[in-house]
């Protein structure tokens, strides 16, 4: 290696060739991350259409976010999939970890093998899956046909008021295995005293999920919610590949209405308006989890 | 812990039927993918025609060289940067290392446009560099806060034996810790190669005409936007396209499974 240094005090003595080792990694970072970041900043206070010059506009493009009705439906669907996204699948992986919980169950390796595999798939491969089970000739028309319900069936990415709810059913599915799986290992962990005074005082299995595992999976539970929050708020491959954010604008998000305003409608600024409003609930609300996570906690 | 035979039962079918719903839309794309139709002679010489017309095989080329550059190059610099935030002090030390945390939440949507003017300005777009570098970025900004969890915890008496030894920072580095940190290395590449592998929105962006360089999730993006002749050849493109990271996971999936789970838990 080239930092070839004169031997030197234990671990965690002040050492100025720290800088050197750190050096490689955060020039790169900077260049492609960081200063994009701050540039996104810059851009967001100009009205550009990314060939011509730019013009000052102030805070005019985040007044837009604000009022445009687009672009507040965006962050409202956004919310909307955060309850498909991470609410849903809290719910089902809490119901589903404290029955498997209970029972020393054979097979729960495979089990959380299979239910983890929708992480490891690219989006695109999903939502290539999906178009085909939503189509009007697709699995669930076919499946409401078959039982006699062919009154039932429609397309359901075209309609605009199963679009949104089509796509956020997706997000269930993806987040529904790493919730369950998450909150498993955080069961694995509590105590087994715990659940046999619990059951000495009589409890039953409802009474024992709230005495005993619900408060000892809440470090879990922030996870939970921090990793599905953050995915929703990031859902740009699946909305692109199934609705492009129609019918109209009902399944449109914001980092969708990124790509749009920036390539589609040359709106530069705008789009880096969104961008950095997208960053900043990112932040907030991971910020918000962990503290909350932390405090019933601690 | 016992419980009755009945609910024993229960749990059996609860298991099943979840498994199912999260295999079902997996498993029918591959089994899309394997049908005959008109363009498709079905069976695996669908697979051998989708290489053919949706250009799979070149997409896969891209992809793998993508991959491998991003693993290799984020890998050694997470290595280089952990090591200084996890085992030495140095002025700025934490500043520097909390502003690199800002990188595992930023979203690749807020940097992406201001990156691809700047690229074009200085005519890097439509290249290999532009779809890997902030893709480098990225996952350094993670592999840094993974590997100086790592080394933190890693024995510090190892540690000091070899100084006492006379071994130098880079030996300790590269023949103490770094052996022992193997775990967490081998976590953080596979990690990082899903990510890559799976990455859809910078390589959109960044190369909008070049289509030798189009990765395998955006060359199936592609392909199911032109391909209107039938779904057995889209599927299994996409079966392509997901085979690769599924076999890793297969044999890996413990560090895939803990990697995800731990890195947001770490700290």
């Amino acid at each position: 290696m080239a930092a070839r240094a004169r031997p030197a005090g234990p671990p965690g003595e002040p050492r100025r060739i720290g800088y050197l080792y750190v050096l490689p990694a955060f020039l790169v970072y900077a260049a492609f991350a960081l200063y994009p970041l701050l540039k996104a900043v810059y851009l967001s206070l100009f009205d550009w259409d990314g060939l011509t010059v730019g013009t000052w506009v102030g805070l005019s493009n985040y007044q837009a976010v604000l009022t445009d009705e687009r672009l507040r439906g965006a962050f409202a669907h956004a919310l909307v999939l955060m309850v498909f996204f991470a609410v849903i699948p809290l719910v089902v992986g809490l119901v589903l970890a404290s029955v498997l919980h209970r029972a020393s169950v054979r097979g729960l390796g495979f089990f959380r093998t299979v239910v983890f595999l929708p992480q490891v798939v690219a989006m695109v491969v999903i939502a290539v899956a999906w178009r085909r089970i939503y189509a009007p000739d697709g699995t669930i028309n076919s499946v409401l046909t078959a039982v006699g319900l062919e009154s039932w069936t429609r397309g359901w990415l075209g309609e605009y008021a199963f679009a949104l709810p089509a796509v956020g059913l997706i997000g269930t599915w993806f987040e529904s295995g790493l919730v369950t799986v998450l909150l498993l290992a955080g069961m694995a962990r509590i105590p087994r005293d715990l659940f046999e005074a619990a059951r000495l005082d009589g409890a039953g299995a409802v009474r024992e999920f709230f005495a005993v595992t619900l408060p000892s999976v809440r470090g879990e539970i922030a996870v939970a919610l921090t990793l599905t929050v953050i995915a929703a708020l990031k859902t740009f491959d699946l909305i692109y590949m199934t609705t492009s954010g129609g019918p109209g604008y009902t399944t449109t998000v914001p980092s969708y209405e990124v790509y749009r305003q920036a390539f589609e409608l040359g709106q530069v600024g705008l789009a880096c308006t969104i961008g950095v409003c997208l960053t900043v609930v990112i932040f907030a609300i991971s910020f918000v989890i962990t503290r909350v996570g932390d405090r019933v906690e601690g | 812990m016992r419980v009755s035979r009945s609910e024993r039962t229960t749990n059996y079918v609860i298991l099943t039927a979840f498994a199912v719903f999260a295999v079902y839309p997996i498993l029918s794309i591959v089994v899309a993918g394997l049908q005959p139709d008109a363009a498709a002679p079905g069976g695996l010489g669908n697979l051998a025609q989708a290489w053919e017309i949706g250009r799979f095989g070149s997409y896969l080329r891209t992809s793998v060289l993508v991959s491998a550059f991003v693993v290799s190059v984020s890998t050694v610099l997470s290595i280089l940067a952990g090591f200084a935030f996890g085992t030495m002090r140095f002025r700025g030390a934490d500043a520097l290392f909390y502003l690199m945390l800002i990188g595992i939440m930023m979203p690749a949507e807020a940097i992406v446009v201001p990156l691809f003017f700047d690229l074009r300005a200085v005519g890097l777009t439509d290249t290999f560099w532009a779809i890997a570098l902030p893709q480098v970025a990225q996952s350094v900004a993670f592999g840094t806060f993974w590997l100086r969890a790592a080394f933190r915890s890693s024995s510090r008496s190892v540690v000091e034996a070899a100084r006492l030894d006379g071994a130098s920072t880079g030996r300790i580095l590269w023949q103490v810790l770094v052996p022992l940190a193997r775990p967490a290395i081998v976590t953080l590449v596979v990690l990082t190669f899903m990510w890559t592998w799976n990455e859809f929105l910078i390589p959109l962006v960044m190369v909008p005409t070049n289509e030798a360089l189009r990765t395998a999730p955006l060359g199936l993006g592609f392909f199911s936007g032109q391909y209107t002749q039938g779904y057995a050849l889209l599927a299994a493109g996409a079966t392509i396209v997901a085979l690769p990271v599924v076999v890793v996971y297969l044999f890996l999936q413990r560090h895939f499974i803990a990697g995800m789970l731990e890195g947001a838990v770490k700290d």
